[in-house]
């Protein structure tokens, strides 16, 4: 029925490895390898190892979040050595067993992580018919893989897994290795079925919140209640009555108790006595915006800078601004994040769904004082993260408690915590410039973004800044600045980050961190010059664009939507249809999207009903259509979800939206439709598809929203201004 | 210790736990090994740990294991990788699944819901999984999901 299963059994009847190592599957969830496995960016032998039964093993250093890039990965892999789907195995995110390829972040798994995996692959294909033209005494130009076996002149066949013995390949990948003409492809481009949707319809899947471990106890963390309070005290006789207390740990204001079974440690956390010092630090929820405009720059990244936009700005015939904000925003996982520690005397192995677990290696190691090498952080699936969720910090709130114990724990975060206590995407905040000449061209574009300072390095572990350890967190926003600068041919145009020192809430990514941001104010602001103008909005991108797939990409969309046929929005009655337009080559390098939003204003109550949105995606090379149809409609439904419901509420002490009811999320009767135009380009390099559409939803909403309105929404959530 | 006396996917089993006010969830999930239900809030208010109580769709996280009285059915008991159920099929057909943690809920409110109404609207399984929460917008599938294997039980 799936290939889940005849994989299960063909990995029952594999034998020891003879291509590599002597490492197989099994090894990915054990405690402590019995050697060392190459894990270096270099060699072929970090990514791939075959073994006596033919069974390929690929090493992932890139990690399914649930957007299936399992599956993806290994249709990479299975066509670029030809050997059949059904005999590659996956494992990912391993310290001890795989490359660093990464955090798996910034929609780059099948354009970086793939492409490596593939070279790998071209690389081990070359050496492996090489190997078999000796063996057949036949020049290697004549030979071909078909299915796990080397086809010769006049049918002579080879099984791969014969060929090579009891020896190791140890090769460097070979950037000059040759790949496979894509013509001639049969895996890669094919809608392959998930591998893991089997085991996740049936209750089989472990995720990472059902890995367990002999002897684990359960642990629970009992949050300060106030983001900066100090613990005084807490009363153990509170929780007396509890049966199955195994500790009470408290390292400074770190506070977590230990029990043998889940219910009881949940009780224990609720039932504690503790007294906090008051702390209200935070600024006022309503006076949010000027918050973020007081706080102090650090410094000012310019993103672009052409021309002389300060002269061509004063010299315009006409001067247009507008400012957008974008609100603070959780990850909000459906499941808690969750991680499971255990010590080996003074080694540490910690499964966690963390998307960079050889970086949370090196942050479980600082916060403890142990070498890197005494850690080893293992990749389990978990809920969708969208971003750096709290998987890392349940992590550490694990290793905290199973030191303090001296047994495996497992820490599942509450729901309070993880909408408490995961880190945000921060407030943004942008203002925009641009002034139009005499001739009615757009001749300056200026844009000032407030922004914390920082790249996507290391978040700090919420547990070991509790409990007063190093845990070489620093201000981690995400690769913010992107999509600032805009992919429009302006001739003088000035873009500015300021860095800001601080944010209210512990920042980090999630989906799409910044060019989400940007690109809403960006497109938005492009709308409104377009109606200054009284020019149409697609016919305004498509007289800045000069880019052929740029142009494709909006004519796609705009076939797709039978744009120049919409009908006008009836600004009269009690309810108005309005169509939104967007557009982004992400990160000015990369995947070519473009969308149009259909929404419905009701001009009395001011509600808006996002109905229908078009999407015409170019990401290149296509390795799995129907996986990036799933992550287009991910990109869309979530983030119309981030414009239209969401909004962390606050008070002056902590985070005041702690579950489903005061963070409110879209549900199915209010889920837009969805029409997709893919356009596969199986001779270019492949790109990401995880975040690029996400990027325009905001935009394309307000521009649907003014369009029916004739107004324009600046804000998130639907602020009408 | 209170013992009570469930019947589990159609197997009789007896529960041994020191408070009645457990939820059932952590009976299925710590001690019968049932990973289909999932910890998802502990609230009642996103579906992640649904189960069947007597046919009807319960939140397992907020229902006290002192008050279960019949037979309940997890997501395992509904069918196996070797004997889908229509809905699981379903799923798979349409690959209604992205990161999967909510899924469980999906199916298990879906199978209720198809007992009661086998034959809805695609609005009906909108607004029935509307205290169904996904995070991943998988949302289109699984309407797509619920539908197909609406039909293809009407005609089997």
């Amino acid at each position: 029925m799936s290939a889940l299963i005849e994989r299960r059994a063909l990995l029952k009847a594999s034998g020891a490895l003879i291509i590599t190592f002597a490492f197989g599957p099994h090894f990915g969830r054990a405690a402590s390898p019995k050697a060392t496995k190459p894990v270096g960016l270099d060699s072929v032998d970090s990514y791939l190892a075959i073994d006596s039964g033919g069974l390929v093993t690929v090493y992932s250093g890139k990690v399914d979040l649930g957007t299936g890039v399992r599956t993806a990965l290994s249709q990479i892999v299975a066509e670029e050595l030809d050997v059949p789907f059904a005999s590659v195995t996956l494992i990912q995110g391993d310290t001890d067993l795989t490359p660093d390829q990464g955090v798996t972040y910034g929609s780059l798994s099948i354009q970086n992580g793939g492409v490596q995996l593939r070279q790998a692959a071209a690389t081990a294909r070359r050496a492996l018919l090489q190997l078999a033209a000796a063996r057949m005494k036949v020049a290697p130009e004549t030979l071909t893989i078909d299915s796990g076996t080397v086809v010769g002149a006049g049918q002579r066949r080879l099984a791969l897994q014969a060929l090579i013995g009891n020896q190791t390949l140890s090769i460097e990948v070979d950037k000059a290795a040759p790949l496979k003409n894509p013509d001639n492809y049969k895996l890669v481009g094919q809608s392959v079925q998930r591998l893991d949707i089997p085991g996740k319809v049936t209750g089989q899947f472990t995720f990472m919140q059902d890995f367990k471990v002999p002897g684990m106890y359960h642990g629970r963390v009992i949050r300060p209640a106030g983001v900066g309070a100090k613990l005084i005290s807490f009363d153990e006789t509170s929780i007396a009555g509890i049966p199955g207390i195994v500790k009470v740990v408290r390292q400074e204001n770190f506070l977590g108790v230990v029990a043998k079974t889940e219910w009881a440690a949940i009780k224990a956390m609720r039932q504690l006595s503790v007294v906090w010092s008051d702390w209200a630090g935070l600024p006022a929820s309503i006076e949010l915006w000027q918050h973020v405009r007081q706080t102090q720059v650090i410094k000012d990244d310019v993103t672009s800078n052409t021309g002389d936009s300060v002269r061509a700005l004063a010299s315009s015939q006409h001067q247009l601004q507008a400012t957008y904000d974008f609100a603070i925003h959780t990850h909000g996982s459906i499941g808690p994040s969750c991680a499971v520690a255990q010590f080996d005397g003074d080694r540490l192995t910690c499964w966690s769904a963390s998307q960079g677990t050889h970086n949370l290696r090196k942050q479980l190691a600082a916060m403890l004082s142990l070498k890197d090498e005494q850690v080893r952080c293992v990749y389990v699936d978990g809920a969708g993260c969208y971003g750096r969720n709290a998987h890392e910090d349940a992590a550490a709130d694990a290793a905290l408690l199973a030191r303090a114990v001296g047994a495996p724990v497992r820490v599942q975060w509450m729901r309070e915590d993880e909408h408490g206590w995961d880190p945000k995407g921060p407030p943004t905040l942008l203002d925009m410039r641009a002034g139009i000449d005499s001739s009615g061209k757009i001749s300056a574009w200026e844009s000032e973004l407030f922004i914390p300072d920082g790249a996507a390095g290391f978040v700090a572990l919420v547990g070991a800044d509790h409990a007063g350890l190093d845990s070489l967190g620093k201000l981690s926003p995400g690769g913010v600045i992107q999509d600032l600068a805009i992919p429009y041919t302006i001739e003088n145009v000035k873009t500015v980050a300021h860095r800001l020192a601080s944010t209210p809430f512990k920042p980090a990514w999630i989906r799409s961190p910044g060019r989400m941001q940007n690109s809403f104010a960006n497109e938005s602001f492009f709308d409104e010059i377009a109606a200054h103008q009284g020019v149409d909005p697609l016919a305004a991108r498509l007289e800045y664009l000069s880019d052929a797939r740029a142009k494709e990409v909006l004519e796609r969309v705009a076939t797709l939507s039978a744009w120049r046929t919409r009908p006008k929005p009836d600004w009269h009655a009690s309810k108005s249809t309005g169509w939104g337009l967007a557009y982004t080559k992400y990160e000015l390098v990369r995947t070519y999207v473009g969308v149009v939003c259909e929404a419905e204003v009701n001009r009395k109550s001011g509600e808006i009903a996002v109905k229908r949105f078009f999407v015409a995606h170019d990401c290149g090379q296509i390795i799995n259509p129907d996986g990036v149809r799933n992550q287009i409609e991910g990109n869309v439904v979530q983030t119309v979800s981030r414009v239209m419901k969401e909004e962390l509420r606050f008070s002056q002490s902590k985070v005041t939206s702690v579950d489903w009811a005061s963070y409110p999320i879209l549900q199915f009767p209010d889920v837009p439709i969805v029409v997709i135009d893919l356009i596969d380009r199986p001779h270019e390099v492949p790109w990401g598809a995880g975040e690029p559409t996400a990027a325009l939803v905001p935009a394309a909403i307000s521009n649907a929203v003014f369009n029916a309105l004739s107004m324009f929404v600046s804000g998130s959530p639907q602020v009408i201004v | 210790m209170p013992a009570y006396q469930l019947n589990v996917n159609g197997k009789d089993v007896i529960a041994d736990v020191d408070d009645p006010v457990m939820p059932l969830l952590y009976f299925l999930r710590n001690e019968m090994g049932l990973h289909g239900p999932r910890f998802g809030c502990g609230l009642g208010q996103c579906g992640a740990c649904t189960v069947h109580l007597n046919g009807a769709a319960i939140r397992s996280c907020v229902y006290p294991i002192g008050n279960v009285q019949g037979k309940v059915v997890t997501l395992e008991g509904l069918g196996t990788p070797e004997n889908l159920h229509p809905l699981q099929h379903a799923f798979i057909d349409e690959q209604a699944v992205q990161c999967g943690y909510c899924i469980n809920g999906m199916i298990m409110q879906a199978a209720a819901f198809l007992k009661r109404i086998p034959k809805p609207t695609e609005d009906q399984v909108r607004e029935e999984l509307r205290p169904n929460l996904c995070r991943c917008g998988t949302h289109i599938r699984i309407v797509r999901a619920v539908m197909r294997a609406a039909q293809a039980e009407s005609r089997a």
